[in-house]
Protein backbone atom coordinates (compact mmCIF):
# COMPACT_ATOMS: atom_id res chain seq x y z
CA UNK A 1 0.00 0.00 0.00
CA UNK A 2 1.44 3.35 -1.00
CA UNK A 3 1.98 5.85 1.79
CA UNK A 4 3.44 8.45 -0.53
CA UNK A 5 2.05 11.90 0.18
CA UNK A 6 3.46 15.44 -0.10
CA UNK A 7 5.56 16.56 2.88
CA UNK A 8 3.17 19.41 3.68
CA UNK A 9 0.33 16.91 3.93
CA UNK A 10 2.39 14.58 6.15
CA UNK A 11 3.26 17.41 8.55
CA UNK A 12 -0.38 18.56 8.62
CA UNK A 13 -1.58 15.06 9.40
CA UNK A 14 1.10 13.70 11.72
CA UNK A 15 2.67 16.63 13.60
CA UNK A 16 0.37 18.13 16.23
CA UNK A 17 0.77 21.13 18.50
CA UNK A 18 2.36 20.05 21.77
CA UNK A 19 3.98 16.93 20.28
CA UNK A 20 7.34 15.52 21.31
CA UNK A 21 9.19 15.57 17.99
CA UNK A 22 12.42 13.73 17.16
CA UNK A 23 13.90 14.83 13.83
CA UNK A 24 16.73 12.33 13.53
CA UNK A 25 20.24 12.44 12.09
CA UNK A 26 23.67 12.88 13.63
CA UNK A 27 25.05 15.63 11.36
CA UNK A 28 23.99 13.48 8.39
CA UNK A 29 20.48 13.30 6.84
CA UNK A 30 18.97 16.01 9.01
CA UNK A 31 15.45 16.62 7.67
CA UNK A 32 15.63 20.40 7.28
CA UNK A 33 12.78 20.47 4.75
CA UNK A 34 10.44 18.99 7.37
CA UNK A 35 11.63 21.49 9.97
CA UNK A 36 10.90 24.32 7.56
CA UNK A 37 7.45 22.90 6.79
CA UNK A 38 6.69 22.73 10.52
CA UNK A 39 7.67 26.40 10.82
CA UNK A 40 5.53 27.33 7.79
CA UNK A 41 2.52 25.57 9.24
CA UNK A 42 2.96 27.43 12.53
CA UNK A 43 3.07 24.38 14.80
CA UNK A 44 3.34 25.42 18.45
CA UNK A 45 4.39 24.19 21.90
CA UNK A 46 6.53 21.37 20.52
CA UNK A 47 9.14 19.57 22.59
CA UNK A 48 12.09 19.18 20.25
CA UNK A 49 14.39 16.25 21.01
CA UNK A 50 17.67 15.57 19.21
CA UNK A 51 21.12 14.56 20.42
CA UNK A 52 22.45 17.59 18.54
CA UNK A 53 19.70 20.20 18.03
CA UNK A 54 21.75 21.54 15.11
CA UNK A 55 20.60 24.44 12.94
CA UNK A 56 17.25 22.81 12.27
CA UNK A 57 16.09 23.24 15.88
CA UNK A 58 17.74 26.65 16.11
CA UNK A 59 15.51 27.67 13.21
CA UNK A 60 12.40 26.01 14.64
CA UNK A 61 12.96 27.74 17.98
CA UNK A 62 13.42 31.04 16.11
CA UNK A 63 10.17 30.26 14.29
CA UNK A 64 8.34 30.04 17.61
CA UNK A 65 7.51 26.32 17.37
CA UNK A 66 9.12 25.09 20.58
CA UNK A 67 8.29 25.04 24.25
CA UNK A 68 11.21 22.82 25.24
CA UNK A 69 14.37 21.18 23.88
CA UNK A 70 15.90 17.87 24.91
CA UNK A 71 19.52 17.47 23.82
CA UNK A 72 23.01 16.19 24.57
CA UNK A 73 25.17 18.61 22.58
CA UNK A 74 23.80 22.06 21.88
CA UNK A 75 26.38 23.46 19.48
CA UNK A 76 26.75 24.41 15.84
CA UNK A 77 28.92 21.41 14.90
CA UNK A 78 32.44 22.49 14.01
CA UNK A 79 31.52 26.18 14.30
CA UNK A 80 30.62 27.01 17.89
CA UNK A 81 27.50 28.06 19.68
CA UNK A 82 23.92 27.34 18.71
CA UNK A 83 22.92 30.92 19.22
CA UNK A 84 19.12 30.96 19.19
CA UNK A 85 18.59 27.96 21.48
CA UNK A 86 21.37 29.21 23.72
CA UNK A 87 20.05 32.76 24.04
CA UNK A 88 16.48 31.54 24.64
CA UNK A 89 17.74 29.26 27.42
CA UNK A 90 19.87 32.04 28.92
CA UNK A 91 16.87 34.38 28.81
CA UNK A 92 14.73 31.79 30.59
CA UNK A 93 12.27 31.57 27.71
CA UNK A 94 12.91 27.96 26.70
CA UNK A 95 12.75 24.85 28.87
CA UNK A 96 15.47 22.28 28.44
CA UNK A 97 16.40 18.77 29.50
CA UNK A 98 19.93 17.60 29.03
CA UNK A 99 21.90 14.34 28.78
CA UNK A 100 25.26 13.13 27.58
CA UNK A 101 25.18 11.58 24.11
CA UNK A 102 25.10 8.10 25.59
CA UNK A 103 22.30 9.04 27.99
CA UNK A 104 20.24 10.54 25.18
CA UNK A 105 20.78 7.64 22.85
CA UNK A 106 20.11 5.11 25.62
CA UNK A 107 16.73 6.77 26.19
CA UNK A 108 15.90 6.20 22.52
CA UNK A 109 17.26 2.66 22.62
CA UNK A 110 14.88 1.88 25.50
CA UNK A 111 11.98 3.50 23.66
CA UNK A 112 12.82 1.62 20.47
CA UNK A 113 13.12 -1.79 22.12
CA UNK A 114 10.10 -1.53 24.41
CA UNK A 115 12.12 -1.44 27.62
CA UNK A 116 11.21 0.89 30.50
CA UNK A 117 14.80 2.15 30.88
CA UNK A 118 18.40 1.48 29.90
CA UNK A 119 21.35 1.04 32.26
CA UNK A 120 24.78 2.58 31.75
CA UNK A 121 28.01 2.30 33.67
CA UNK A 122 28.44 5.29 35.98
CA UNK A 123 30.80 7.99 34.74
CA UNK A 124 31.30 9.49 38.23
CA UNK A 125 31.35 13.14 37.12
CA UNK A 126 27.99 13.52 38.80
CA UNK A 127 26.77 17.05 38.13
CA UNK A 128 24.57 16.29 35.12
CA UNK A 129 22.89 13.53 37.11
CA UNK A 130 22.29 16.00 39.95
CA UNK A 131 20.63 18.68 37.81
CA UNK A 132 18.57 16.27 35.72
CA UNK A 133 16.48 14.10 38.08
CA UNK A 134 15.49 11.86 35.16
CA UNK A 135 18.88 10.23 35.62
CA UNK A 136 18.62 7.66 38.42
CA UNK A 137 21.09 5.30 40.01
CA UNK A 138 19.96 1.78 40.82
CA UNK A 139 21.56 -1.36 42.20
CA UNK A 140 22.73 -3.95 39.72
CA UNK A 141 20.88 -7.04 41.02
CA UNK A 142 23.70 -9.36 39.90
CA UNK A 143 26.92 -7.72 41.10
CA UNK A 144 25.46 -5.44 43.75
CA UNK A 145 27.23 -2.50 42.13
CA UNK A 146 25.51 0.56 40.76
CA UNK A 147 24.26 1.45 37.31
CA UNK A 148 22.90 4.73 36.03
CA UNK A 149 19.55 4.46 34.27
CA UNK A 150 17.53 6.69 31.96
CA UNK A 151 13.88 6.15 31.01
CA UNK A 152 12.57 5.30 27.55
CA UNK A 153 12.11 8.27 25.22
CA UNK A 154 8.93 7.83 23.19
CA UNK A 155 8.47 10.65 20.69
CA UNK A 156 4.96 11.34 19.39
CA UNK A 157 6.48 11.68 15.97
CA UNK A 158 9.86 10.88 14.44
CA UNK A 159 11.01 12.44 11.19
CA UNK A 160 13.66 10.47 9.37
CA UNK A 161 15.37 11.30 6.11
CA UNK A 162 16.80 8.44 4.03
CA UNK A 163 18.57 7.89 0.73
CA UNK A 164 15.87 5.65 -0.67
CA UNK A 165 12.60 4.05 0.29
CA UNK A 166 9.81 2.21 -1.46
CA UNK A 167 6.25 3.49 -1.46
CA UNK A 168 5.44 1.46 1.66
CA UNK A 169 8.31 3.06 3.61
CA UNK A 170 10.88 0.27 3.63
CA UNK A 171 13.90 2.51 3.94
CA UNK A 172 17.61 2.18 3.27
CA UNK A 173 20.33 4.36 4.75
CA UNK A 174 24.08 4.34 4.39
CA UNK A 175 26.80 6.59 5.74
CA UNK A 176 26.46 7.82 9.31
CA UNK A 177 23.39 6.03 10.66
CA UNK A 178 23.25 7.94 13.96
CA UNK A 179 19.94 7.26 15.66
CA UNK A 180 17.52 7.01 12.73
CA UNK A 181 16.48 3.42 13.35
CA UNK A 182 16.08 4.01 17.09
CA UNK A 183 14.03 7.18 16.59
CA UNK A 184 11.71 5.45 14.13
CA UNK A 185 11.10 2.42 16.35
CA UNK A 186 10.68 4.58 19.48
CA UNK A 187 8.10 6.94 17.99
CA UNK A 188 4.33 6.64 17.86
CA UNK A 189 4.20 8.05 14.31
CA UNK A 190 6.92 8.11 11.64
CA UNK A 191 7.30 10.53 8.75
CA UNK A 192 9.85 9.36 6.23
CA UNK A 193 11.43 11.73 3.74
CA UNK A 194 13.50 10.22 0.94
CA UNK A 195 15.87 11.44 -1.73
CA UNK A 196 14.36 8.80 -3.98
CA UNK A 197 11.30 6.60 -3.98
CA UNK A 198 12.35 3.30 -5.55
CA UNK A 199 10.65 0.11 -6.55
CA UNK A 200 10.36 -2.59 -3.89
CA UNK A 201 12.66 -4.80 -5.99
CA UNK A 202 15.54 -2.34 -5.41
CA UNK A 203 15.00 -2.59 -1.65
CA UNK A 204 14.80 -6.39 -1.86
CA UNK A 205 18.06 -6.54 -3.84
CA UNK A 206 19.97 -5.38 -0.75
CA UNK A 207 17.96 -6.21 2.39
CA UNK A 208 20.86 -5.72 4.84
CA UNK A 209 20.74 -2.02 4.09
CA UNK A 210 17.12 -1.64 5.19
CA UNK A 211 17.13 0.03 8.60
CA UNK A 212 13.46 0.87 8.82
CA UNK A 213 10.67 -1.52 7.84
CA UNK A 214 7.65 -0.02 6.10
CA UNK A 215 5.16 -1.28 8.66
CA UNK A 216 6.28 1.28 11.28
CA UNK A 217 6.10 4.16 8.79
CA UNK A 218 3.04 6.40 8.42
CA UNK A 219 4.00 8.69 5.57
CA UNK A 220 6.57 8.54 2.78
CA UNK A 221 7.51 11.84 1.18
CA UNK A 222 9.74 12.30 -1.83
CA UNK A 223 11.93 15.26 -0.90
CA UNK A 224 15.17 15.56 -2.89
CA UNK A 225 17.76 17.75 -1.12
CA UNK A 226 15.68 17.55 2.06
CA UNK A 227 18.80 17.61 4.22
CA UNK A 228 20.48 20.81 2.99
CA UNK A 229 22.52 22.43 4.64
CA UNK A 230 23.13 18.99 6.19
CA UNK A 231 23.90 16.33 3.59
CA UNK A 232 22.97 12.98 2.13
CA UNK A 233 25.90 10.59 1.74
CA UNK A 234 26.51 9.82 -1.91
CA UNK A 235 24.00 12.47 -3.07
CA UNK A 236 25.32 15.90 -2.04
CA UNK A 237 27.84 17.44 0.31
CA UNK A 238 27.36 19.23 3.60
CA UNK A 239 27.09 22.98 3.10
CA UNK A 240 29.77 23.98 5.60
CA UNK A 241 29.65 27.55 4.30
CA UNK A 242 26.06 27.83 5.42
CA UNK A 243 26.87 26.42 8.87
CA UNK A 244 29.44 29.21 9.18
CA UNK A 245 27.04 31.79 7.76
CA UNK A 246 24.28 30.79 10.21
CA UNK A 247 26.64 31.77 13.00
CA UNK A 248 26.41 35.36 11.71
CA UNK A 249 22.72 35.30 10.79
CA UNK A 250 21.66 33.87 14.14
CA UNK A 251 23.66 36.44 16.12
CA UNK A 252 21.14 39.08 15.06
CA UNK A 253 17.37 38.82 15.55
CA UNK A 254 16.47 40.89 12.46
CA UNK A 255 18.77 38.84 10.27
CA UNK A 256 17.28 35.62 11.65
CA UNK A 257 13.71 36.72 10.97
CA UNK A 258 14.74 37.96 7.52
CA UNK A 259 16.26 34.54 6.84
CA UNK A 260 13.03 32.78 7.85
CA UNK A 261 11.02 35.20 5.73
CA UNK A 262 13.12 34.61 2.67
CA UNK A 263 14.02 30.92 2.92
CA UNK A 264 11.15 29.37 4.88
CA UNK A 265 7.97 31.48 4.56
CA UNK A 266 9.10 32.83 1.19
CA UNK A 267 9.20 29.47 -0.58
CA UNK A 268 6.40 26.95 -0.92
CA UNK A 269 8.43 23.78 -0.61
CA UNK A 270 11.88 22.24 -0.81
CA UNK A 271 11.83 22.20 -4.61
CA UNK A 272 11.50 25.96 -4.69
CA UNK A 273 14.11 26.35 -1.94
CA UNK A 274 16.65 24.26 -3.83
CA UNK A 275 15.95 26.14 -7.06
CA UNK A 276 16.42 29.44 -5.21
CA UNK A 277 19.83 28.33 -3.84
CA UNK A 278 21.04 28.52 -7.42
CA UNK A 279 23.73 27.06 -9.64
CA UNK A 280 26.73 28.08 -7.56
CA UNK A 281 25.49 26.19 -4.50
CA UNK A 282 24.34 23.20 -6.55
CA UNK A 283 27.78 22.92 -8.09
CA UNK A 284 29.65 23.46 -4.87
CA UNK A 285 27.69 20.65 -3.17
CA UNK A 286 27.82 18.16 -6.01
CA UNK A 287 30.11 15.19 -5.45
CA UNK A 288 31.93 12.57 -7.43
CA UNK A 289 30.75 8.98 -7.38
CA UNK A 290 32.53 6.35 -5.27
CA UNK A 291 30.39 3.18 -5.26
CA UNK A 292 30.99 0.20 -2.99
CA UNK A 293 32.01 -3.16 -4.36
CA UNK A 294 28.93 -5.23 -5.13
CA UNK A 295 27.85 -7.89 -2.67
CA UNK A 296 26.36 -11.14 -3.88
CA UNK A 297 23.43 -12.47 -1.86
CA UNK A 298 23.27 -15.59 -4.05
CA UNK A 299 20.22 -17.13 -5.69
CA UNK A 300 18.47 -19.75 -3.55
CA UNK B 1 59.77 34.63 18.39
CA UNK B 2 59.54 31.10 17.09
CA UNK B 3 58.39 30.43 13.57
CA UNK B 4 55.21 28.54 14.36
CA UNK B 5 51.75 29.33 15.71
CA UNK B 6 50.48 28.17 19.08
CA UNK B 7 47.94 25.99 17.24
CA UNK B 8 50.80 24.21 15.48
CA UNK B 9 52.63 23.82 18.77
CA UNK B 10 49.58 22.26 20.45
CA UNK B 11 48.89 19.94 17.53
CA UNK B 12 52.46 18.68 17.27
CA UNK B 13 52.71 18.03 20.99
CA UNK B 14 49.38 16.20 20.95
CA UNK B 15 50.56 14.03 18.07
CA UNK B 16 53.67 13.08 20.05
CA UNK B 17 51.47 11.68 22.85
CA UNK B 18 49.95 9.11 20.51
CA UNK B 19 51.39 5.62 20.08
CA UNK B 20 51.38 3.40 17.05
CA UNK B 21 48.30 1.18 17.10
CA UNK B 22 46.30 3.45 19.41
CA UNK B 23 42.55 3.44 18.88
CA UNK B 24 41.72 7.11 19.26
CA UNK B 25 38.35 8.78 19.79
CA UNK B 26 38.97 11.88 17.71
CA UNK B 27 37.40 15.31 17.85
CA UNK B 28 37.41 17.80 15.02
CA UNK B 29 39.90 20.63 14.80
CA UNK B 30 43.33 20.25 16.37
CA UNK B 31 42.89 16.65 17.68
CA UNK B 32 41.94 15.55 14.18
CA UNK B 33 45.08 17.18 12.80
CA UNK B 34 47.18 15.67 15.59
CA UNK B 35 45.95 12.16 14.75
CA UNK B 36 46.61 12.61 11.06
CA UNK B 37 50.06 13.97 11.81
CA UNK B 38 50.84 11.00 14.06
CA UNK B 39 49.66 8.61 11.33
CA UNK B 40 52.05 10.22 8.87
CA UNK B 41 54.99 10.14 11.26
CA UNK B 42 55.49 7.67 14.12
CA UNK B 43 52.07 5.99 14.32
CA UNK B 44 51.05 4.67 10.88
CA UNK B 45 48.69 2.14 12.48
CA UNK B 46 46.70 4.64 14.49
CA UNK B 47 42.96 3.90 14.27
CA UNK B 48 40.71 6.95 14.19
CA UNK B 49 37.24 6.55 15.69
CA UNK B 50 34.62 9.32 15.51
CA UNK B 51 31.67 9.59 17.84
CA UNK B 52 29.39 9.89 14.82
CA UNK B 53 29.95 6.14 14.50
CA UNK B 54 32.90 5.92 12.12
CA UNK B 55 35.75 3.50 12.76
CA UNK B 56 39.06 3.63 10.90
CA UNK B 57 38.38 6.88 9.07
CA UNK B 58 40.86 8.10 6.47
CA UNK B 59 39.57 11.61 5.78
CA UNK B 60 40.66 12.89 2.38
CA UNK B 61 39.95 16.49 3.39
CA UNK B 62 39.73 18.42 6.65
CA UNK B 63 36.34 17.72 8.22
CA UNK B 64 34.60 20.82 9.62
CA UNK B 65 32.19 18.74 11.66
CA UNK B 66 32.46 15.45 13.49
CA UNK B 67 29.96 13.95 11.06
CA UNK B 68 31.54 14.97 7.76
CA UNK B 69 30.91 12.61 4.82
CA UNK B 70 34.65 12.40 4.12
CA UNK B 71 34.98 10.40 7.34
CA UNK B 72 32.70 7.71 5.95
CA UNK B 73 34.06 7.18 2.44
CA UNK B 74 36.93 4.72 2.77
CA UNK B 75 36.39 3.99 6.49
CA UNK B 76 36.67 0.49 7.94
CA UNK B 77 33.23 0.49 9.53
CA UNK B 78 30.24 2.67 10.27
CA UNK B 79 27.83 1.97 13.12
CA UNK B 80 24.99 3.61 15.00
CA UNK B 81 25.47 6.14 17.77
CA UNK B 82 24.30 3.62 20.36
CA UNK B 83 26.86 1.11 19.08
CA UNK B 84 29.78 3.54 19.13
CA UNK B 85 29.12 4.48 22.75
CA UNK B 86 28.22 0.96 23.93
CA UNK B 87 30.28 -1.54 21.91
CA UNK B 88 33.30 0.67 21.40
CA UNK B 89 33.56 3.15 24.27
CA UNK B 90 31.77 1.58 27.25
CA UNK B 91 33.09 -1.88 26.40
CA UNK B 92 36.63 -0.56 26.72
CA UNK B 93 37.76 -0.60 23.11
CA UNK B 94 39.08 2.95 23.00
CA UNK B 95 42.67 3.76 24.01
CA UNK B 96 42.75 7.52 23.75
CA UNK B 97 40.14 10.25 24.09
CA UNK B 98 40.69 13.89 23.23
CA UNK B 99 38.70 16.18 25.48
CA UNK B 100 37.62 19.79 25.22
CA UNK B 101 36.08 22.12 27.73
CA UNK B 102 35.67 25.67 28.92
CA UNK B 103 37.11 24.97 32.37
CA UNK B 104 39.60 22.39 33.66
CA UNK B 105 40.43 22.05 37.35
CA UNK B 106 43.58 20.88 39.11
CA UNK B 107 42.46 17.24 38.98
CA UNK B 108 41.69 17.35 35.27
CA UNK B 109 37.92 17.45 35.74
CA UNK B 110 36.11 19.28 32.97
CA UNK B 111 33.26 21.75 32.63
CA UNK B 112 31.67 21.81 29.19
CA UNK B 113 28.17 22.69 30.35
CA UNK B 114 27.63 26.09 31.91
CA UNK B 115 29.27 29.20 33.36
CA UNK B 116 27.33 30.45 36.36
CA UNK B 117 24.32 28.76 37.90
CA UNK B 118 22.94 25.75 36.00
CA UNK B 119 19.29 26.78 36.29
CA UNK B 120 20.03 30.43 35.42
CA UNK B 121 23.12 30.22 33.24
CA UNK B 122 25.35 33.20 32.63
CA UNK B 123 26.86 31.40 29.65
CA UNK B 124 25.21 28.28 28.35
CA UNK B 125 27.91 26.05 26.78
CA UNK B 126 27.11 23.21 24.32
CA UNK B 127 27.12 20.53 27.03
CA UNK B 128 28.58 17.05 27.37
CA UNK B 129 28.10 15.49 23.98
CA UNK B 130 30.36 12.46 24.27
CA UNK B 131 32.61 14.06 26.87
CA UNK B 132 31.18 12.44 30.01
CA UNK B 133 31.65 8.91 28.67
CA UNK B 134 34.97 9.50 26.93
CA UNK B 135 36.45 10.84 30.17
CA UNK B 136 35.24 7.79 32.07
CA UNK B 137 35.94 5.00 29.62
CA UNK B 138 38.81 5.90 27.31
CA UNK B 139 42.07 4.49 28.61
CA UNK B 140 44.07 7.72 28.32
CA UNK B 141 42.62 11.22 28.09
CA UNK B 142 44.34 14.29 26.74
CA UNK B 143 43.24 17.87 26.47
CA UNK B 144 44.52 20.72 24.29
CA UNK B 145 43.80 24.29 25.32
CA UNK B 146 45.25 27.77 25.46
CA UNK B 147 46.59 28.58 28.93
CA UNK B 148 44.56 31.13 30.89
CA UNK B 149 43.22 31.69 34.40
CA UNK B 150 39.71 31.55 33.00
CA UNK B 151 40.34 28.05 31.62
CA UNK B 152 42.05 26.78 34.76
CA UNK B 153 39.92 28.05 37.68
CA UNK B 154 40.29 27.08 41.32
CA UNK B 155 36.79 25.61 41.17
CA UNK B 156 34.60 24.44 38.27
CA UNK B 157 31.13 25.95 37.83
CA UNK B 158 29.92 22.48 36.76
CA UNK B 159 31.62 19.09 36.62
CA UNK B 160 30.61 17.62 33.26
CA UNK B 161 33.32 14.98 32.96
CA UNK B 162 35.57 13.18 35.38
CA UNK B 163 39.30 13.65 35.55
CA UNK B 164 40.67 12.39 38.84
CA UNK B 165 37.57 13.73 40.70
CA UNK B 166 38.96 14.76 44.11
CA UNK B 167 42.21 12.86 43.51
CA UNK B 168 43.56 9.63 42.03
CA UNK B 169 42.19 7.52 44.89
CA UNK B 170 38.67 8.79 44.29
CA UNK B 171 38.82 7.97 40.59
CA UNK B 172 40.02 4.46 41.36
CA UNK B 173 37.20 3.98 43.87
CA UNK B 174 34.67 5.08 41.25
CA UNK B 175 35.66 2.11 39.05
CA UNK B 176 36.34 4.21 35.98
CA UNK B 177 38.47 2.75 33.26
CA UNK B 178 42.00 3.70 32.48
CA UNK B 179 44.42 6.34 33.58
CA UNK B 180 42.28 9.48 33.47
CA UNK B 181 43.54 12.87 32.33
CA UNK B 182 47.17 12.07 31.50
CA UNK B 183 48.26 15.31 29.88
CA UNK B 184 46.97 18.83 29.34
CA UNK B 185 48.86 20.48 26.52
CA UNK B 186 48.68 24.27 26.45
CA UNK B 187 50.41 26.99 24.45
CA UNK B 188 52.86 27.44 27.35
CA UNK B 189 53.69 23.90 28.36
CA UNK B 190 52.46 20.47 29.38
CA UNK B 191 50.82 19.53 32.66
CA UNK B 192 50.67 15.93 33.84
CA UNK B 193 49.16 14.42 36.99
CA UNK B 194 51.39 13.78 40.01
CA UNK B 195 50.93 10.81 42.35
CA UNK B 196 47.79 12.32 43.87
CA UNK B 197 46.31 13.06 40.46
CA UNK B 198 46.92 16.82 40.66
CA UNK B 199 48.09 18.47 37.45
CA UNK B 200 51.69 19.60 37.68
CA UNK B 201 53.77 21.57 35.19
CA UNK B 202 56.19 19.01 33.75
CA UNK B 203 57.34 20.64 30.53
CA UNK B 204 57.75 24.20 29.28
CA UNK B 205 57.52 25.07 25.63
CA UNK B 206 60.53 26.94 24.25
CA UNK B 207 60.41 30.58 25.38
CA UNK B 208 57.80 30.11 28.13
CA UNK B 209 58.62 30.48 31.83
CA UNK B 210 57.22 28.73 34.89
CA UNK B 211 56.16 32.11 36.31
CA UNK B 212 54.17 32.83 33.19
CA UNK B 213 52.39 29.48 33.54
CA UNK B 214 51.67 30.08 37.25
CA UNK B 215 50.27 33.54 36.52
CA UNK B 216 47.86 32.02 34.03
CA UNK B 217 46.64 29.22 36.28
CA UNK B 218 43.83 29.75 38.78
CA UNK B 219 45.28 27.50 41.48
CA UNK B 220 48.67 27.26 43.14
CA UNK B 221 50.30 25.20 40.38
CA UNK B 222 52.95 22.65 41.31
CA UNK B 223 56.06 22.59 39.15
CA UNK B 224 57.99 19.36 38.62
CA UNK B 225 61.50 19.33 40.09
CA UNK B 226 62.74 17.89 36.81
CA UNK B 227 61.04 20.45 34.57
CA UNK B 228 61.65 19.61 30.90
CA UNK B 229 61.78 21.87 27.88
CA UNK B 230 59.56 20.72 25.05
CA UNK B 231 61.36 19.73 21.90
CA UNK B 232 60.46 22.49 19.41
CA UNK B 233 58.28 21.57 16.43
CA UNK B 234 60.38 19.81 13.82
CA UNK B 235 60.65 20.88 10.18
CA UNK B 236 59.02 17.67 8.97
CA UNK B 237 56.12 17.97 11.45
CA UNK B 238 55.49 21.55 10.36
CA UNK B 239 55.78 20.66 6.69
CA UNK B 240 53.18 17.87 6.94
CA UNK B 241 50.80 20.11 8.85
CA UNK B 242 51.15 23.08 6.49
CA UNK B 243 51.46 21.36 3.14
CA UNK B 244 49.38 18.20 3.52
CA UNK B 245 46.91 18.53 6.38
CA UNK B 246 45.80 22.14 6.60
CA UNK B 247 47.13 23.90 3.48
CA UNK B 248 44.58 26.70 3.83
CA UNK B 249 45.50 27.26 7.46
CA UNK B 250 41.92 26.88 8.65
CA UNK B 251 42.93 25.55 12.06
CA UNK B 252 46.64 26.26 12.22
CA UNK B 253 47.11 29.80 11.01
CA UNK B 254 45.86 31.44 14.16
CA UNK B 255 46.90 31.11 17.71
CA UNK B 256 44.82 28.67 19.74
CA UNK B 257 41.91 30.50 21.29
Amino acid sequence: MSKVIPLAEAVRQFVRDGDLVYAAGFTHLIPFAAGHEIIRQGKRELTLARATPDLVYDQMVAGGCARKVIFSYMGNPGVGSLRIVRSEIEAGRLEWEEYSHFGMISRLQAGATGLPFMPMNPTAAGDLEKVNPTYRTVKDPYSGGEVVVVPALKPDVAIVHVQRADADGNAQIWGIIGEQKEAAFAAERVILTAEEIVDETIIRSDPNRTLIPGFIVDAVCKVPFCAHPSYTQGYYDRDNNFYLKWDEISSNREATLAYLDEWVYGVKDRGEYWEKLGQEVHQRLSIESQPSAKVDYGKY
Amino acid sequence: MADYTSSELLTINAARLLRDGDRVFVGVGLPNLACNLARRTHAPNLLMIYEAGVIGAQPARLPLSIGDPTLVSGALAVCSMYDIFAFYLQRGNVDVGFMGGAQIDRFGNINATVIGDYAHPKVRLPGSGGSMEIAAWANRCYLLTPHSKRRFPEKLDFRTSAGFLGGRVERQAANLRGGGMLAVVTDLGIMEPDESGELMLTSLHPGATADQVRENTGWELKVASSLRTTLPPGDEELRILREDLDPQGIYLKGNAG
